[in-house]
């Protein structure tokens, strides 16, 4: 559904986004303590908003303002490796509802299962036999380093390689596209769900749409499950700058840059504003109060220096065209849907962000 | 290996868009052998001269039309020796009347072998086996039997090539529905015969396409296939069932194949395909969609769809259940589960429903009534999970009003009204529709879908969160005020029919047996109050709105029918009276109509009140609830102005509601009207004034002067009979019950209500 379509739910939407705000500045908290102490980041102390998420099926707000007290990130205890895979790459974003009987031990099944669906779409009706080795090469694996909350399930990776004609024992085989399902803080989305219920409802996909489709469609028709575009909506691309732009890193970085789009012209017009970071950093240290936690006002305020600094120099009122991409040092987000993750502390971070966008779009 | 099975079919589930096999014929049309152009000129032929037959049996149709096709087909089997079609009127009828039934209805399967055995014995001419041929459409399916006669048939070679051909080309296209394939696939030597002709090779390579099985791939038969190949070239068929044997046993064929594969079969859907869509649609009858979807005949979406929405899901048994499901396996079904693709009738249903699993894709039971019957025998929790998901996104993700780029509106409309059906069939509203209409109506413009999305408003559940008010009732009356009567109707009705929905589930609800979670009888209670009030202002302004016109009170006096009946209907402690922006339009109404649907209300208001005051005073349960004196009073005050309005020409002195009647004596004084005391009665009141005139005309013709104050004693008693015999049926059960027919009586009988 287009943005607009819940004008009446904007305030709730809010505060969920607050939620992982405040995750994302305890761990900019955490980084800047000492990491071999792995202190947890006190989250126990801050106020949940009510959870957008209702129990299915019912408009009523169920009740559960309760606290989550994240486990340690555990993509630092895991292989760094693994989730390397998805830094620095253009994820385009799906929702996807509840995957019905889905088995994770069956990884290696599915693999098969799914080669031999994408070389019988490849042939478009010609019989394919399961489990022979085709052109292309199916991996399904879990990304166990990937989760938030002890609810979450781990992540499931999918990876499409071509097999090289020449030498078959040859293991650089090239990726052709690849695609993650994962869930870091899903427990709006995972409480309470039937045990025949698998919750991971973010779904990142780099590569040709092409593939996506295909895959996409074998894992609808599998698990009984469907995939969305995840659109970002302008107000939750304000709350990533303003979070991603508190966050603390190590080197000096590339700038924090927002490009609006202005609405109703002939031709497309697109403003870049980029803040060197340690500016943008200052400015949000003026304002934001407490440590862990950011509100609403606070990222209204952050934007509205922003959009008067420019006023003054351009005459150009921001706040009246649309923020259609943000980029930071930690990651950079596109309102269609896109994101790339650039630091693999804040990984963890930016995900939990996007599940709580990929469920609000679910329920 | 094992996971290859033995047959093709097993392997189906893997493409992705469920073609079945005669799908794949599909590809066929372009193809330009000479056999092919050969059949199209006699079919040209016999088109043409079907269409001068026609001409001639134009006097002669009826006669056709009357032929029964059992007749028709009695006929065919006993017809004896070469028959020519001309001059025989006899053959004439029977051969429209199959042509036409079958174009119609489709044939039963015991029709195939008789007429197979005609086409193909060549008793006829080429033009008759040309037009029977065609008209082999199946009604449901085709048994196995008659195909394997008509092979036997076909090997003795008395037709001619074209109608061989015609016959190869019928089979392919009707493949999926021959109801058992054991036999056919024994005749796969006789159809591998076949292949050295050289006109029918294409076509036979289709059959042996479809019909092979792993144990059918020989190596004498890989070799007669290479061999086939060396002497015609690389001809696609030949390579298609080549590539399958090679699947089938790589070490058998050795030869490498062109991976890039390109279309093999070449799309001939000859005259079948649309007559038998056609005619599956006309037996579907209301839900055309079914069958198609099973069968996987379904025409493919004309707007190229976006990958992840498809609306019509098909009904496919759960791949995911085939390998390994111990962790979900059922005590119950240690046997094999029953494919839902093959579940067709009701009688199916009843026998596997202890093996029955639901498809892999909950959205494909919308479409499928055997399934929702299931659904309704299935009390599990998953299942409606399941669709919740699926319809939530897909509204969603289809409603055109909410995503920008959306337009196809036929298409969402006919998901909503498929959505609308399922709702009345299983009797209850789906939570993803009603969070839909939350979401959306705000965002609503009165007219994209109306029907549609009305309809979906009277399954709203009754256990909704009073949040209904704002997302519902809010956005349809901003609606209904700026909108045309016609929209203020239709909103007025589905809002009854959410009512009527409410309590009738609210009898369920309140049965122990099914004792819903959350619905108290005070939250019902509110619920229901809270709808009715809601319905009463809607009235109250739509009357001024729109003048106070008569079909909009009809369709709100209809609403009040449901309204005053609650309490001995529905067992529902709670009688609600309309406002008197309602009642007073209705009661000075100009329409005999209208009142005479007020007296039915307020009779019936009566009946309930009379009922509850009798259960109240014998206390034989404690109640819980009870009607407040209120309703009482405001009854009483509706009752004095009625039976001031109609009986006794006094609803200027007596009405007491604080909007009502009542006017000083001065004021009326002013009015200059003669008589006003008398001005409001059955003869007077303007809704009645045209009985009254006939009335008059009827007893004294000869008095023009339509005095109506000879209206009075005995002729009174007429007068009134006169009115019943017109139909108005309300105001009967109104006076009988509400008028003592002595005045003194009639005040005791008011008393005695108001105790």
């Amino acid at each position: 559904m287009a943005a607009g379509a819940r004008p009446a739910r904007a305030g709730a939407d809010g505060r969920r986004v607050r939620t992982a705000a405040a995750a994302m500045a305890a761990m900019a908290v955490e980084s800047a303590e000492d990491g071999a102490a792995r202190t947890l980041p006190s989250l126990g102390r801050l106020s949940r908003g009510l959870p957008f998420g209702r129990a299915y099926g019912r408009l009523g707000n169920s009740p559960s303002g309760r606290l989550i007290l994240p486990a340690p990130l555990s993509q630092e205890s895991g292989d760094p490796q693994r989730t390397a895979l998805l830094l620095r790459k253009a994820w385009t974003l799906y929702s996807v509802t509840p995957l019905y009987r889905f088995c994770r031990g069956r990884l290696r099944d599915y693999a098969r299962l799914l080669g031999a669906f994408i070389a019988a779409e490849r042939q478009k009706g010609l019989a394919v036999e399961v489990g022979v080795e085709l052109d292309i090469k199916v991996a399904l694996s879990s990304l166990p380093e990937l989760l938030g909350s002890e609810q979450d399930q781990p992540a499931v990776l999918v990876q499409l390689s071509s097999r090289s004609q020449a030498s078959s024992k040859n293991s650089e085989d090239k990726i052709l596209w690849s695609g993650c399902f994962c869930c870091v803080y899903g427990d709006d989305l995972s409480e309470n769900m039937p045990e025949d219920f698998t919750c991971l409802p973010l779904f990142l996909a780099n590569g040709a749409e092409s593939y996506m489709s295909v895959v996409g469609n074998w894992f609808q028709k599998t698990f009984d499950c469907i995939f969305r575009r995840l659109a970002i909506s302008p107000f939750s691309l304000t709350w990533m700058v303003a979070m991603w732009t508190g966050c603390k890193v190590d080197k000096a970085t590339s700038a924090v840059e927002l490009v609006f789009s202005v609405p109703r012209l002939p031709q497309p017009l697109d403003i870049s504003y980029a803040i060197h970071p340690e500016d943008a950093k200052a400015l949000w240290d003026t304002i934001q109060k407490t440590p862990g936690e950011i509100t609403q006002e606070e990222v209204d305020v952050f934007m509205d220096c922003l959009y008067s600094h420019f006023h003054r120099h351009f005459k150009i009122h921001l706040s009246a065209t649309k923020l259609v991409k943000v980029s930071t040092a930690i990651a950079s987000a596109h309102c269609d849907g896109i994101v790339k993750v650039l630091h693999s502390q804040y990984l963890s971070g930016v995900l939990m962000l996007l599940t709580e966008l990929a469920i609000s779009q679910i329920q | 290996m094992n996971q290859i099975r033995s047959s093709r079919t097993s392997k189906r589930p893997l493409e992705v868009d469920h073609k079945s096999q005669t799908d794949l014929s599909a590809w066929r049309k372009r193809e330009r052998t000479d056999p092919e152009k050969s059949s199209q000129n006699h079919q040209s032929l016999g088109g043409q001269k079907n269409d001068i037959n026609q001409k001639n049996d134009v006097s002669g149709k009826n006669d056709s039309q009357e032929v029964s096709l059992e007749k028709a087909l009695s006929y065919f089997e006993k017809v004896q020796g070469r028959v020519s079609l001309r001059n025989n009127s006899a053959l004439q009828k029977h051969l429209a009347a199959v042509e036409s039934i079958a174009l119609q209805q489709g044939l039963p399967p015991e029709a195939f072998e008789i007429l197979l055995n005609v086409v193909l014995s060549g008793k006829f001419a080429d033009t008759v086996n040309t037009r029977l041929l065609k008209s082999l459409i199946p009604a449901s399916v085709i048994p196995e039997n008659s195909v394997v006669t008509a092979v036997s048939w076909l090997c003795t070679n008395k037709s001619s090539g074209s109608i061989q051909l015609l016959f190869l080309r019928w089979l392919i296209t009707v493949f999926d529905f021959i109801d058992n394939k054991e036999q056919v696939n024994a005749l796969y030597g006789f159809f591998f015969s076949f292949l050295q002709d050289e006109k029918l090779c294409p076509y036979i390579c289709h059959v042996l396409y479809l019909l092979t099985r792993k144990e059918n791939v020989k190596p004498f038969r890989v070799r007669r296939l290479l061999d086939l190949q060396a002497k015609m070239g690389m001809q696609p068929h030949l390579q298609a069932l080549l590539s399958l044997y090679k699947l089938f046993c790589p070490e058998l064929v050795t030869i490498t194949l062109p991976t890039k594969t390109k279309t093999y079969f070449k799309s001939s859907e000859g005259p079948w395909k649309a007559a038998m869509n056609a005619v599956r649609q006309r037996n579907q009858g209301g839900t055309p969609l079914t069958q198609a979807v099973f069968l996987g005949t379904a025409q493919p979406q004309s707007r190229k769809r976006k990958w992840n929405t498809q609306l019509v899901l098909p009904a496919s048994s759960a791949s995911n259940s085939e390998v390994g499901t111990e962790k979900y396996c059922d005590l119950f079904s240690t046997d094999e589960t029953f494919p839902v693709e093959q579940l067709q009738t009701f009688p199916q249903l009843l026998q596997n429903i202890h093996h029955l699993e639901f498809p892999s894709q909950m959205g494909s039971v919308l479409t499928n009534p055997l399934l929702l019957h299931y659904m309704n025998c299935v009390r599990d929790e998953s299942i409606y999970l399941r669709l919740y998901y699926w319809m939530g996104q897909m509204l969603q993700e289809e409603c055109t009003w909410c995503v920008v780029d959306n337009t196809n509106e036929t298409e969402f409309k006919s998901f909503l009204e498929t959505i609308y059906k399922a709702e009345c069939f299983l009797q209850e509203g789906f939570p993803a529709c009603e969070e839909f209409l939350c979401k959306s109506l705000p965002l609503w413009d009165g007219s994209c879908c109306r029907p549609e999305i009305l309809k979906l408003v009277s399954w709203i559940p009754l256990s909704s969160s009073p949040e209904i008010k704002s997302y519902v009732y809010g956005p349809l009356a901003q609606l209904f005020f700026t909108s045309s009567l016609y929209f203020k109707c239709s909103v007025l009705e589905s809002l009854k029919e959410l009512l009527e929905n409410w309590l009738n589930c609210s009898v369920n609800d309140m049965d122990p047996e099914f004792h819903s979670l959350n619905t108290t009888l005070s939250g019902l209670v509110n619920m229901v109050t809270d709808l009715i009030h809601f319905v009463g202002r809607l009235s109250t302004v739509g009357l001024r709105l729109e003048k106070n016109s008569t079909l909009l009170l009809f369709f709100i006096l209809d609403f009040y029918e449901t309204v005053c009946d609650m309490y001995l209907k529905y067992n529902l402690p709670l009688l609600i009276l309309p406002p008197a922006g309602v009642f007073y339009p209705a009661l000075l109404s100009m329409d005999s109509v209208t009142l005479n649907q007020l007296c039915y209300i307020m009779y019936r208001y009566r009946t309930n009140l009379v009922a509850a005051k009798e259960n109240e005073e014998s206390k034989k349960k404690i109640l819980q609830f009870k009607f407040s004196n209120e309703t009482y009073k405001e009854y009483n005050q509706y009752i004095t102005a009625m039976v001031g309005c109609l009986w006794t020409s006094t609803v200027f002195q007596k009405d007491t509601h604080p909007q009502g009647l009542r006017m000083d004596e001065e004021l009326l004084n002013k009015t200059l009207v003669k008589d006003f005391k008398t001005s409001f009665n059955i003869v007077y009141h303007p809704a009645m004034l045209g009985y009254s005139v006939n009335f008059l005309k009827e007893i004294c013709p000869e008095d023009t002067t339509l005095n109506f104050k000879l209206i009075k004693g005995k002729r009174w008693d007429w007068y009134l009979e006169y009115l019943y015999s017109q139909g108005l049926e309300g105001l009967k059960v109104f006076i009988e019950s509400s008028i003592n027919r002595v005045s003194q009586a009639s005040r005791r009988e008011a008393e005695n209500v108001e105790a």
